[in-house]
């Protein structure tokens, strides 16, 4: 009752002082980064390691708490394995480590795990999750997207070379306006360019009527969100119809910063793989020399026809209702430009809008193709006349004539060529327009005037400059205000301990939780961006501390002390994430494909789960090892994704997540018992254990147990198992039902990997 | 060992006192559990029945969603108007102010080629098209101004699921779990059902996400054909006994893990293993219609090939809400009508219509409809004039969207049969009296569950959230 009635007493407490918090600068993240002495606490019986320890013990200390040990060496290699790479560790790895007794022997294999490609593999799950990355448009037809993954590339390559996460910031948010990238060469392939796929990660509506303003400003209004939750910690979306109800954001500031991203549009790009890039050099030219000699019998009355399409589509644009077939030709041209390519639905719009003379001669050739495919309607008779419809079938072969001058594309954003005029949307509505806004910062955060009114100077060069996004991305990371580099450690916190020391990872604002550990926080924020933005250096400062090391293990003296455990007198037992769960288990079957990158694909599943979508959608399971390639590599069909990652939390593709549920639900338990993929699997496990070098079953066992919980089994476990494994040979062979691949140790691999250790790292 | 009871007996003892039922209970739950400490085997789970804010008409919902739009001019809301104003302009007072990408004002007015008769003791308009709900006229109160935001399906879908026209809300039936809890002990407490009709317009899973809210109150799709739950079906070469063997040795081992590592989501773990094996025992009993009789099976249109599809979720339904499950949710699709409205629109009426009126009275002949609150309409409506986006295609006129004015059913739970409520300019175009939006509709929905919709809330992202947004006042008079 007591309980509950805090709960009341603390909702109204919210309620009735929200006036009063709510404008406050005040508030406690928007504070400059406090540099604090380190705390000195004495006799700690040699158990900390590093600073975090030293502020975890001092808060530990004030409640009259003991950490807790450090865990067996076991768990350790199999904790910071499971975190770093998202794999579990081998049996040799384990027993090298076991064997250890240098002292720096877990440094080692911290240094092991960084430099390792998976690592990459790992946090751009992460990552992909906040941009809510997808391999498909996400609006109802939800057609491919066949080139989304270079960007997934770049994230994975990018935290693999350990790219400063001031220039990670930069590149996904201006990577085409940072000098060095380049942007006449086909760009390599960890071209900053690429890294502006992250604002390409937006849905895109291609029903037909859909108002292609509409779903532009949806976009924008998405992108504007996503850095407000990723860098600031803010809920930004929510100035989108008002002045923010908590913090102090204005509506104005809000449409300020879409701004910055109002002037920018869609674009893909010839971006090929390092393996076509030498041969794209080579004849890309001459493609294009050939392409001109084609076109040039018929340029005269091509030119005269595609002129007059653009008039009457142009026409059409301006007054519309007037005539529908032009109504619906203007539609088409934003609804279905690259369509099912993942091409930037709006491009070809944009490039009539341009005119004649102002494109550029990819642009010019781009528009042609689309007018020789769709443009007959413009005038039927002279469209035959002219043999268009020759021409476009000429140059459809030349294409395929020059297969290596057509690159693999790249989704990327780039500064939009007619400018934008940006204003307020009253009540949230783009069809109401308020008072006009230009790219501005969000001054009140500078942490200092003279910072602010330096950037003031640049804001007003902006337009002319056209380097508004770039303005942008580096005062997120110019240190000159406090949020990203806090909101950014936070979140590697929360995925070393299940839980961030500001817990609402996603909410840094006045309605967010306090920081359990305010002064680690800033000190972990300071130490960051003093580094020079070091991702890997800050995750090993993490892991190399003994809060982070302790053990797992529930004490009772903690149940009614600390039930949340933000005291971190313990590290967490944390159920591993969807991609973890499935790659652990092709893991332990020695599946597991080692490749990187490239496209998505489809691992087995039933065919009825792309039937909750659209419908016109398939599912064809990839052939050999491309099954069983980690699952950060599984193509993401928004609007039915792949359904075991689903049944494991993997959040929506739709939305920015920056914090997954872990759930424990029986859907979970259904998946994992009866899978018929997962049953695929065990029998290859099984076929993994009957030609390895074991002696006896008992022997056998303890090798499938230690593959799959990297430590051996405890007598009890093993006996529990023998007997299982002696019952179903027993069972099975009596029996008529089984299947000949059917054996005692496909159950025994069953077993193994429904077992809650197996999908939670302690 | 000694420590280990001690240890149960503290969750146990902390849980208790921080239980006290109802909503503020369950939020600590689940608040706790996303802290990794998560009930004892004797804690409340998340889809135990809770008490709502006051005393309900309704127990449970089944919402049959008619996906992609049926034309309310050809079935409930006849306009004679239109047929003296057919083929012509659309008067320039309707079209002046309007912002909608869809309505083209070039497009003409299209009389409805269907006859209307008024039905039951009540005289409710149905068109010839649904002969079978016209009889159930007397239990349904018909809306006829419900009014939506966006033209488009998706978006237009995500606002009547999930109260707002964007990805990210948690679905209606989330919402209703989540304050309610479910009365069956085995099956999911939010089930949704597919027509699977082949392509269709649907905006996908987002439809029946719980997105924010705990994951117990995500939508468990059941499907028509094959394993109704993904992967409830033992793998082949398990028989029941070694599929019980099998649970038997994952929760033995689970139980030797937790004397070694006393955390309480082991347990957990062990229960969710339990309910998994009795789902797998429930589901099917729950497909198995053996038990109904042959004239309920043919009430329904069981076995007849058009509607045998419809006909069998529809009894499902039926059969879920009678084992305590709360929200079933039916998608039929896709009744996009853009060309030949005509044929069109009558090939899903026949799969449909017998099913659904078969659904209202068995659940009447069965004292169910009592609690049961029965829903029947798509994401909105279609315009009064001829589609003209892809052109004109004479004798093959089919309707846009139109989000303006359009129809939906209601039955059971409290609602009061025999009401049209609302009403339509001549020529449908707009509401005239009593505009209904779809937040209002969710909040009705809500308030016939005992729920009041603004005080359902969720905190998220420093917000209390809620299925109707900002908006949605309780309609009364739908109860009478």
């Amino acid at each position: 009752m007591q309980a509950r009635y805090f709960l009341l007493l603390g909702s109204l407490c919210i309620t009735l002082l929200s006036p009063v918090i709510s404008f406050s600068q005040s508030h406690w993240s928007f504070q400059p980064i406090v540099h604090s002495a380190t705390p000195v606490v004495h006799n700690d019986d040699g158990w900390s390691r590093n600073r975090i320890d030293s502020y975890v013990l001092e808060q530990l200390r004030k409640h009259n708490l003991q950490p807790s040990p450090i865990a067996s060496a076991a768990t350790s290699i199999r904790r910071v394995t499971l975190d770093l790479i998202g794999l579990p560790p081998t049996v040799p790895e384990v027993d090298e480590f076991l064997a250890e007794d240098r002292p720096d022997a877990f440094e080692r294999v911290v240094d092991r795990l960084l430099a390792s490609p998976h690592y990459g593999e790992r946090w751009a799950r992460t990552w992909l999750d906040l941009c809510h990355y997808g391999d498909t448009d996400g609006h109802l037809t939800d057609q491919l997207r066949p080139v989304a993954w270079r960007y997934r590339d770049w994230v994975i390559s990018a935290l693999n070379v350990n790219l400063p996460f001031d220039e990670f910031t930069i590149s996904q948010l201006a990577g085409d306006l940072v000098e060095g990238g380049s942007r006449r060469l086909p760009p390599a392939t960890d071209d900053p360019i690429l890294g502006t796929g992250f604002l390409r990660q937006t849905l895109s509506n291609r029903e037909g009527g859909a108002d292609l303003e509409e779903y532009r400003v949806e976009q924008i209004v998405d992108r504007t969100a996503m850095v407000g939750t990723i860098w600031l910690g803010l809920t930004a979306g929510c100035a989108r119809c008002h002045d923010h109800k908590y913090d102090p954001l204005s509506q104005k500031e809000f449409f300020q910063l879409y701004s910055f991203f109002d002037q920018a549009d869609e674009i893909n790009i010839d971006a090929p793989l390092t393996s076509e890039r030498e041969a794209y050099l080579q004849v890309r030219s001459e493609y294009d020399r050939r392409r001109r000699d084609v076109i040039e019998p018929y340029r005269i009355g091509l030119t005269a026809l595609q002129k007059a399409w653009e008039a009457k589509v142009l026409h059409a644009r301006a007054h519309p209702g007037e005539d529908h077939v032009w109504d619906r030709q203007w539609e088409l041209l934003g609804l279905i430009w690259g369509g099912g390519l993942g091409e930037g639905q709006l491009e070809g719009t944009e490039i009539v809008k341009l005119g004649w003379g102002n494109r550029t001669p990819r642009q010019q050739d781009d528009l042609l193709d689309y007018f020789l495919e769709r443009g007959s309607v413009a005038d039927e008779k002279q469209f035959a006349e002219l043999k268009l419809g020759e021409l476009r079938n000429q140059l459809v072969a030349l294409k395929k004539q020059f297969p290596q001058a057509m690159a693999t594309r790249a989704p990327v954003m780039m500064t939009s060529q007619t400018p934008r005029q940006t204003y307020i949307h009253e009540r949230g509505e783009f069809r109401s327009p308020g008072p006009n806004v230009k790219p501005t910062l969000p001054d009140w955060l500078n942490a200092s005037r003279q910072a602010s009114s330096d950037l003031a100077g640049v804001n007003e060069n902006i337009v002319q400059n056209q380097t508004s996004r770039l303005t942008l991305a580096r005062w997120l990371v110019s240190g000159e205000h406090p949020l990203t580099a806090r909101v950014t450690v936070n979140r590697m916190w929360q995925e070393f301990f299940g839980k961030g020391i500001v817990a609402t990872s996603d909410d840094f604002g006045t309605r967010g939780a306090k920081p359990t550990h305010p002064q680690m926080l800033d000190w972990l924020a300071k130490e960051f961006s003093d580094s020079g933005w070091n991702v890997k250096a800050t995750h090993r400062k993490i892991v190399g501390s003994a809060t982070y090391q302790q053990s797992s293990r529930p004490r009772p003296d903690l149940i009614e002390l600390d039930p949340g455990n933000s005291l971190l007198a313990r590290q967490s037992s944390l159920r591993v994430p969807a991609e973890t769960v499935r790659d652990s288990i092709l893991f332990a079957s020695g599946l597991l494909s080692s490749s990187l990158g490239g496209p998505g694909v489809y691992p087995a599943q039933d065919e009825r789960v792309t039937m909750e979508a659209f419908g016109s959608n398939t599912w064809t399971t990839s052939k050999g090892a491309d099954q069983y390639r980690r699952s950060v590599y599984t193509f993401i069909q928004r609007t039915s994704p792949f359904a075991q990652s689903i049944t494991f939390d993997a959040p929506s593709p739709q939305r920015i997540c920056a914090r997954r549920d872990r759930s424990n639900t029986p859907m979970q338990a259904l998946t994992l018992l009866n899978d018929p993929a997962l049953q695929q699997i065990s029998h290859s496990f099984a076929e993994l254990l009957c030609v390895s070098k074991t002696n006896s079953d008992r022997e056998r066992i303890e090798l499938a147990f230690r593959r799959c919980l990297s430590r051996p089994g405890t007598s009890d476990e093993l006996d529990r198992l023998e007997r299982y494994v002696e019952q179903q040979r027993a069972a099975l062979r009596g029996s008529t039902q089984a299947s000949s691949s059917q054996n005692e140790w496909a159950d025994l691999a069953s077993v193994l990997i429904n077992l809650h250790e197996f999908i939670v790292r302690d | 060992m000694q420590s280990q009871q001690a240890l149960r007996d503290l969750h146990r003892r902390c849980f208790l006192k921080q239980s006290a039922g109802g909503l503020g209970g369950i939020a600590l739950a689940s608040l706790l559990q996303n802290e990794g400490y998560a009930r004892e085997p004797d804690r409340p789970t998340p889809l135990d029945p809770r008490q709502p804010h006051f005393k309900p008409r309704a127990k449970n919902v089944i919402f049959l969603f008619m996906a992609g739009a049926p034309s309310q001019l050809d079935l409930f809301d006849p306009k004679p108007e239109m047929k003296r104003l057919h083929q012509q302009s659309v008067p320039p007072s309707f079209l002046a102010g309007l912002s909608d990408s869809l309505i083209k004002g070039s497009a003409r007015v299209m009389a409805s080629p269907r006859t209307f008769i008024k039905h039951g003791q009540c005289g409710m308009d149905f068109s010839d098209y649904l002969p079978h709900l016209a009889t159930r006229a007397d239990d349904l109160c018909m809306i006829r101004t419900m009014h939506t935001d966006t033209s488009n399906h998706d978006p237009a879908q995500l606002l009547m699921q999930c109260g707002v026209p964007r990805f990210g809300s948690p679905s209606m039936g989330s919402w209703v779990t989540y304050g309610l809890g479910s009365d069956s002990q085995d099956l999911p407490g939010f089930i949704v059902l597919l027509s699977n009709n082949g392509p269709g317009d649907i905006a996908g899973t987002a439809l029946w996400d719980s997105t924010f809210l705990p994951a117990p109150y995500r939508g468990v799709t059941f499907r028509s054909k094959g394993d109704p739950i993904l992967h409830l079906a033992s793998p082949d070469g398990y028989t029941p006994e070694r599929q019980r063997d099998r649970l038997s040795a994952v929760n033995d081992l689970n139980r030797i893990r937790f004397q070694q590592q006393p955390d309480p989501e082991i347990t957990s773990r062990i229960d969710a293993y339990e309910l998994a094996f009795r789902m797998q025992t429930a589901a099917p009993e729950l497909l198995e219609f053996s038990q109904e009789t042959p004239a309920t099976l043919e009430s329904y249109g069981i076995g007849n090939e058009k509607t045998d599809t419809f006909a069998r979720n529809c009894l499902l339904a039926r059969r879920m809400v009678e084992r305590g499950v709360r929200f079933v949710q039916l998608y039929h699709y896709t009744w996009d009508d853009h060309s030949d409205l005509n044929v069109n629109l009558k090939v899903n009426c026949d799969k449909t219509d017998k099913p659904a009126a078969a659904l209202i009275h068995d659940l009447k002949q069965r004292g169910l409809l009592d609690d049961t609150l029965v829903i029947w309409g798509g994401e909105f409506g279609r315009t009064p004039m001829n589609e003209v986006r892809r052109g004109n295609s004479p004798g093959k006129e089919g309707r846009d969207h139109h989000k303006a004015a359009f129809t939906m059913l209601l039955a059971g739970g409290g609602v009061q049969g025999g009401q049209i409520i609302g009403e339509t300019d001549e020529l449908g175009f707009n509401p005239v009296k009593a505009p209904i939006h779809v937040n209002d509709l969710q909040a009705t929905i809500l308030h016939a569950l005992g729920l009041d919709h603004e005080r359902l809330t969720f905190r998220h992202q420093g917000r209390d959230f809620r299925l109707t947004d900002v908006a949605g006042n309780v309609v009364h008079q739908v109860f009478g």
